[in-house]
């Protein structure tokens, strides 16, 4: 009951903070000018076929798909990166800007445990930030089929992906929100999430220039923070197999998934971090 | 939940012993190597509002914040209506206004007491019978659809003060609770300590404004440098080391020295009538030296006590210590 109240607490606060009016509006804008480039792409791309059957007088060729998913995976790769950033933003001050502003003094003497705020939180912040996930998949899939007469396969399966990638930058923005100050933590959490995002660059070009160590690199990276290979793994399941051979590695995407142990990881890593948010809290004088 | 009630009712039972509310034994805080509160002893009974008092640093605020679970102390032991800290069942049944005041600025006021009517348990029903009474009792009925955010640093302690007493506690702790109010809010806050006081619930008040302690309270405690220096009724406290003028008719020199034998005689300035000043270890050391004065004839026209405040039995307290530390 009172994990409820809390988790109520944090998305009635993000409401009435106008968070999910600006989220929406501008989420709303991207739909807009997603739909508009594949619009734009989808007529270039039929034209410049229509040119080549012409010249060659061969039949359509199979490339579309290939183009058509690239597309789904810039807009997949976009939505991964604002929810990646607005989960950071969200989280970043939940405990630590309470503290500081004294809001959690009338609330932790009240017959609530700590691990219960901390719980609900977690959750609250959880469903919005899925809720938004889901709605903003299902946007880029609406635009793909509307537009682009296209279907990517295993979106079920990469949007819970993509919720795996947002809850492991939560877990850890929660952990630092219980142990550092509002500022500190947001610049620890953002210089871990560009190390995970070179790391996994830097795994790609390993992977492309055949190189051990490189690669190395970007998995001790997705070790110290699994969000990048989380992504890099939704966007495989999300594209047909040509696509993957005919693009090959590349800053958004990857030709060698990660393992299901490197789900699970990141599963264990998630619940590790919130039981870690929620020892710092109980043990921390307020 | 039959768990819960069955808890409660031992809360009852502890309260018709002879169980303090308050139980404090050798409570500690040390931050670092920062002595906050250093053996913090005392005790305060059922229905008893206990002024809580000390100069700033003394460890008042950590000493309330260790009771609210804010801050854990390093050593020692405290009971809340005879149950270890942080139990729930007792927590269901305490109200606590932070000093530092800050509360959601994105809530209204209703939507705020409606937060913490849920967070103390309290059904629909219960909140929505409660929520209309505490907001009349801070005069905030007005203001109740408006968010915190647009409220007055007054509005905003009254509101608070109305969260502390939403579950009808049995047991308040108020940390500087007029701190932000005007002289007519101040007041409002007397008469609500005063209500509380006649509904039976224990208050713990901490207050810079002696004054209001002396008015509201029924007993205190001095703290400095996080010990009890003082702690007593406020009328005995009022009433030790009493200073008083004697105007009397002619003072026979061995007289004089019998009146020394009850009373600290300071000073004696001989005229038309006689005027000794005096200072008296209570009331009744008075009386007797009246009683003595009288027996041997010598006219007594007038025994003036010099009226203490509790700011000079603070004074008196924390002074020596402060002039000692320098």
């Amino acid at each position: 009951m009172n994990v409820a109240i809390i988790a109520r607490l944090t998305v009635r606060e993000a409401f009435r903070r106008k968070v999910i009016l600006g989220v929406v509006l501008l989420s709303l804008a991207f739909i807009a000018l997603y739909a508009l480039g594949f619009h734009l792409f989808r007529d270039n791309y039929l034209s410049l076929e229509a040119r080549r059957a012409a010249r060659t007088g061969a039949g359509p060729a199979p490339s579309y798909a290939v183009s058509a998913s690239a597309m789904v995976l810039l807009g997949l790769y976009t939505v991964n990166f604002l929810t990646g950033i607005m989960t950071i933003f969200a989280a970043v001050g939940t405990v630590a800007g309470e503290i500081e502003a004294g809001t959690l003094d009338a609330i932790v003497p009240k017959p609530i445990s700590r691990w219960q705020i901390i719980t609900g939180k977690y959750l609250g912040f959880a469903l919005m930030l899925s809720a938004y996930i889901v709605l903003m998949v299902c946007g880029v899939a609406l635009t793909a089929h509307l537009v682009g007469h296209y279907g990517p396969p295993h979106l079920v399966h990469g949007t819970l992906l993509v919720i795996l990638v947002s809850m492991i930058l939560l877990s850890l923005t929660m952990l630092g929100s219980t142990l550092f100050s509002t500022m500190t933590n947001g610049i620890i959490v953002f210089m871990l999430y560009g190390v995970a995002v070179t790391g996994g660059l830097v795994e790609q070009l390993g992977t492309a220039l055949n190189s051990d160590t490189m690669v190395r690199i970007g998995v001790g990276s997705s070790i110290l923070l699994p969000s990048d290979s989380m992504w890099r793994l939704a966007s495989y399941v999300v594209q047909p197999s040509l696509a993957i051979s005919f693009i090959g590695p590349n800053p958004l995407g990857t030709t060698v998934p990660p393992s299901d142990r490197a789900v699970h990881y990141s599963i264990v890593y998630c619940v590790m971090l919130v039981i870690g948010s929620v020892l710092v809290f109980q043990r921390r004088d307020l | 939940m039959s768990e819960s009630v069955s808890q409660l009712s031992d809360v009852a039972i502890d309260a018709s012993s002879n169980k303090p509310a308050i139980e404090l034994r050798g409570l500690r805080k040390v931050f670092r190597d920062q002595v906050a509160v250093d053996n913090l002893t005392l005790s305060v009974d059922y229905g008893e509002v206990f002024g809580f008092l000390g100069p700033n640093g003394a460890g008042k605020t950590t000493s309330i914040k260790m009771l609210m679970g804010l801050v854990y102390p390093t050593s020692g032991q405290a009971r809340l209506l005879g149950r270890k800290l942080g139990d729930r069942v007792a927590r269901r049944q305490i109200g606590y206004l932070p000093e530092l005041f800050r509360f959601h600025e994105w809530l209204t006021g209703r939507e705020f007491l409606d937060l913490h009517g849920r967070l103390y348990g309290m059904n629909e029903a219960e909140r929505r019978k409660r929520i209309p009474d505490v907001l009349a009792l801070v005069d905030l009925t007005a203001y109740a659809h408006k968010k915190i955010g647009t409220y007055s640093k007054g509005m905003q302690q009254r509101i608070g003060l109305a969260q502390a007493l939403i579950n009808s506690p049995r047991l308040v702790f108020l940390d500087e609770p007029t701190s932000a109010l005007d002289p007519l809010g101040r007041r409002d806050v007397r008469a609500i300590l005063a209500r509380l006081r006649g509904e039976g619930v224990t208050v713990f008040l901490n207050s810079h404004l002696l004054s209001e302690v002396e008015l509201s309270s029924d007993r205190v405690a001095i703290i400095d440098h996080g010990r009890v220096a003082a702690t007593g009724r406020v009328h005995d406290l009022l009433a030790r080391d009493l200073r008083v003028e004697f105007r009397l008719g002619s003072l026979p020199a061995d007289l004089l020295s019998e009146l020394a034998k009850l009373v600290e005689v300071e000073q004696v300035v001989e005229g038309q009538r006689t005027v000794v000043m005096a200072r008296a270890a209570s009331e009744e050391a008075v009386a007797a030296a009246v009683d003595l004065l009288s027996r041997q004839r010598v006219p007594v026209y007038g025994v003036t006590p010099e009226r203490r405040s509790l700011e000079d039995v603070f004074v008196d307290v924390v002074a020596p210590a402060r002039e000692a530390g320098r």
